[in-house]
């Protein structure tokens, strides 16, 4: 007979190589390699969700590069260096941004027309990184430096006071929504503000 | 009807959380919203179900007939680390986006003392086999149950005027102990 300790040993030693064995297999059947690629082509993408590639997020549009229904080029913010890092991941040819998405949206940022800001707090919402700052009834702005230019913001504004200019245009530089008041069908936005009426006039 | 019982009993009467106190830092750990709370309830309500039938096998076949039941502890504990191992490959295969949620918490729930517990319990009890699993689905009831229930007073407590010293934590504490009197209230519904 063997000593009972051994038994003990070689019994959970049997065990644990048993498992160990099913748990390899089981890895093998379920944990695709498909959604590990699918993963690392996410984590190269920006993930700021902003679908201007056509797909709802990051992750379907990764889904769709690693099955081959999608092209690398089609990240305007990740712009050029997203390209060649999934070029280089994928092992394919760099290509330039796929023009039809607009141009590489990185240099221009959204500006909101701070006299025309109603404060409604929908491109607060809209924004997918947070770039926009700004409590309900209250001006928003936004924080140049973590906007994308994604122009995600532009449609739920509703009066629309958000215009995209070059990434550090002066401030105080007419925007084109500001060139367009006056046109809209809003009362306010003809003439003087309604709160608080036209700048003092210097005598 | 026994299994009902044995159900109800693991579940309500001698809850895991709230009458033994076993697991309790999932319990305090992931119940800060509801949605991440019924996600853990969950995923260890798979892992204790498939380890409670699991170690039942172990105890049964391979520690009983040589005669090493003082290994149990050990062998449960390798059972158990490859349930969960597993439980976290399904959930990625199934739901990556569940998986995502509980990424971290899915490893910890190995350290869920519960899940020892209940194989431990099943084996000084030396339930049959569907006994056992239905003792280990009780207890992922009880255990789910519990969690969302705690999930959705810390989401109320906080937007509620708690007092100062007792925001965070503190409050969730107290919570969780006038919880644990009122399941008292169970005691003696079933006897197991």
């Amino acid at each position: 007979m063997i000593a009972s300790p051994l038994i003990g040993i070689l019994v959970l030693a049997g065990l644990a190589l048993a498992l160990s064995a099913a748990l390899v297999l089981a890895a093998r059947w379920l944990g695709g390699g498909e959604d590990d690629a699918v993963e690392r082509v996410e984590r190269l993408l920006p993930r700021i969700q902003c679908a201007q590639c056509g797909y709802a997020g990051c992750r379907p549009y990764a889904e769709a590069i690693v099955s081959g229904d999608a092209d690398i080029n089609r990240c305007p913010p990740g712009g050029e260096r997203t390209i060649r890092e999934l070029a280089g991941l994928l092992g394919r040819e760099p290509v330039a941004l796929d023009a039809s998405l607009g141009e590489a949206s990185m240099d221009r940022v959204a500006r909101i027309d701070e006299a025309i800001c109603i404060g409604c707090n929908l491109c607060v919402k809209a924004c997918p990184v947070d770039a926009i700052a700004g409590i309900p009834h209250a001006m928003h702005t936004v924080i140049e430096r973590h906007c994308t230019g994604c122009e995600l913001c532009l449609p739920p504004c509703p009066v629309d006071c958000i215009s995209l200019v070059a990434r550090g245009a002066r401030v105080d530089a007419p925007s084109a929504a500001t060139e367009k008041r006056g046109q809209g069908p809003f009362p306010h936005e003809k003439g003087p503000d309604p709160f608080f009426g036209s700048p003092p006039q210097k005598v | 009807m026994e299994l009902l019982l044995i159900i109800i009993a693991a579940a309500l009467v001698n809850n895991f959380v709230l009458v033994q106190f076993l697991g309790l830092c999932p319990f305090m750990g992931a119940s800060r919203r509801v949605e991440g709370a019924v996600g853990m309830g969950l995923a260890t309500g798979l892992v204790l179900t498939t380890a409670s039938g699991l170690s039942y096998l172990v105890d049964r076949f391979l520690l009983t007939p040589f005669g090493l039941e003082h290994l149990r502890l050990l062998g449960f504990i390798l059972v158990i680390g490859a349930a969960v191992q597993l439980t976290e490959l399904l959930i990625r295969r199934l739901s990556p986006m569940l998986h995502r949620v509980l990424g971290l918490y899915i490893p910890l729930i190995a350290s869920n003392c519960a899940v020892l517990g209940v194989a431990l319990l099943n084996s000084a009890a030396s339930r049959s086999l569907v006994a056992a699993l239905f003792y280990g689905a009780g207890a992922a009831l009880g255990f789910g149950i519990v969690l969302a229930m705690l999930g959705g007073l810390r989401e109320r407590l906080e937007h509620a005027d708690v007092p100062r010293p007792f925001r965070g934590h503190a409050i969730a504490f107290v919570t969780a102990g006038i919880m644990s009197l009122a399941f008292l209230g169970f005691a003696g519904f079933a006897r197991l």
